[in-house]
């Protein structure tokens, strides 16, 4: 039988881009707040920022409905967790879970790039990067999305984290200040708005430390 | 033994399973804002079959519930469906006779989750959905794509609308328009999309919802312009075309 029309696609790249640093005793997860299709921009206000537990942030981008359907499912888990354990779940601990819920659906991927942040058992900023199907890391610093290939040489370049081959193993967490990495990561995204079309429109960042959370927003070019 | 030509297009008992992935019979585009009370939509009411303008009376506006409206463009037949599954949902809804009833957010909600289990199916529902409603003085307007893709804004609009009538929207909505601002609005931009969606027919309705209910228009036309000097003589300035 022959097919007369190109098939439907599932997936769609809604676009944006996420950026997370991690510091001694805090972490930084910032996302910009534009949703796109092909060319046309479908909402300029839109989080890709999801608070997973009380120590724990994720911010996505990729294709929104499986970001979405991704956040849900882990939210879901987290309350059973705490139903079940009388406490909110790590951060390594949630690490964990991502990957496992992306390879889950390897062989029909949530298409939805991942960088979780926040704070380790110890206090210390943690920073996890995945794939679509849940290869993932712990780092120093990573960005994921649309706008990642222009973000991620500036932070190697401003963040010279050690090689993670090195023995004895050296801490890749940064040792910038808490303001001077929200500083970094605003220059970031003005940087990759410029060259990125899908990212734009407003920043929002949010502070994780022993204090709490913190979320603030900048703007960014609209064009 | 049948012969290749005649098995074309009839599904014979060992082919594979076989899922929709072509619309016939399209609604064209959705627009709605907020306004000062509530939400306004409008959509027109053409049902077209390919490139055929096919039905004329198509509502493709409905009250859901108490507290919202629903537009969808795309497959007709697919939104009828959704139909049919949002009136059991209202009805369980109401047999719990709590005093609770389902709001726009909920909605919402509920038609994302339906639309991306269709999609992991790889059997959508070829609709693009506007959802609006006022409960309980908050205004909540939201749209779901076929694939699942869903978000919230102050004014939204599908398919050709996303191209033409959004850029007007961002330019002229405001908070806090009123009604007749709000619908002189909505008609601009269909009347926009009525000069150049080839889909679009001139018979709309504009829906509004507010805190005291739905109200939907009967169906009406818009006034359109076509005096151009370029029109009364349009091979001037090429003599011999067409």
């Amino acid at each position: 039988m022959t097919k007369q029309h190109p098939a439907w696609s599932p997936y769609d790249n809604n676009g944006g881009t996420c950026v997370a640093i991690a510091g001694a005793d805090y972490c930084v997860i910032a996302a910009d707040t534009r949703m796109s299709t092909g060319y046309s921009i479908l909402t300029r206000d839109y989080s890709k920022i999801c608070k997973l537990a009380d120590k724990c942030v994720m911010a996505s981008s990729g294709f929104q409905a499986d970001v979405k359907a991704l956040q849900k499912l882990l939210a879901a888990r987290h309350l059973i967790y705490q139903h079940q354990h009388n406490k909110q779940m790590s951060c390594p601990g949630m690490a964990q879970l991502l990957s496992n819920t992306l390879y889950y659906k390897r062989f029909f991927p949530y298409y939805s790039f991942n960088v979780l942040g926040g704070l380790d058992n110890e206090g210390k900023g943690c920073v996890y990067t995945y794939d679509a199907v849940g290869s993932y890391e712990r780092v120093g610093y990573s960005s994921q999305g649309s706008g990642s290939t222009l973000i991620m040489p500036f932070l190697d370049n401003q963040l010279k984290s050690p090689s993670p081959l090195l023995l004895p193993a050296q801490d890749a967490v940064t040792p910038l200040s808490e303001a001077e990495a929200v500083d970094l990561v605003k220059t970031c995204f003005a940087s990759a708005t410029e060259r990125d079309i899908y990212t734009a429109n407003k920043l929002e960042i949010v502070v994780l430390n022993k204090g709490g959370i913190h979320r603030e927003y900048m703007e960014l070019r609209k064009d | 033994m049948e012969s290749i030509q005649a098995k074309q297009g009839l599904v014979g008992p060992n082919d594979p399973i076989q899922r929709t992935q072509l619309p016939y019979v399209t609604g064209t585009s959705v627009v709605a804002l907020k306004y000062k009370d509530g939400i306004l939509m409008a959509a027109d009411m053409g049902g077209s079959y390919g490139s055929t303008i096919r039905y004329k009376s198509v509502e493709r506006i409905k009250p859901i519930g108490k507290h919202s409206l629903l537009g969808a463009s795309g497959e007709i037949s697919d939104f009828q469906e959704l139909l049919r599954n949002l009136d059991e949902l209202i009805l369980y809804d109401n047999m719990w006779d709590d005093g609770n009833s389902l709001g726009p957010k909920e909605l919402h909600s509920y038609l994302t989750r339906v639309m991306y289990n269709r999609r992991n199916k790889f059997d959508p529902l070829w609709n693009s959905l506007v959802l609006g409603g006022v409960k309980n003085g908050q205004k909540y307007l939201g749209m779901v794509s076929m694939i699942g893709v869903n978000f919230e804004d102050s004014h939204v609009a599908t398919g050709f609308g996303n191209h033409l009538a959004r850029p007007i929207l961002r330019d002229e909505w405001h908070e806090n328009l009123s009604y007749e601002d709000g619908v002189k609005l909505l008609e601009k931009c269909m009347r926009v999309l009525l000069y150049r969606d080839r889909s679009a027919v001139n018979k709309l309705q504009i829906a509004k919802i507010t805190e005291e209910g739905t109200t939907i228009s009967q169906p009406y036309a818009l006034k359109t312009f076509w005096g151009f000097t370029a029109f009364q003589n349009p091979t001037a300035g090429a003599e011999g075309s067409w």
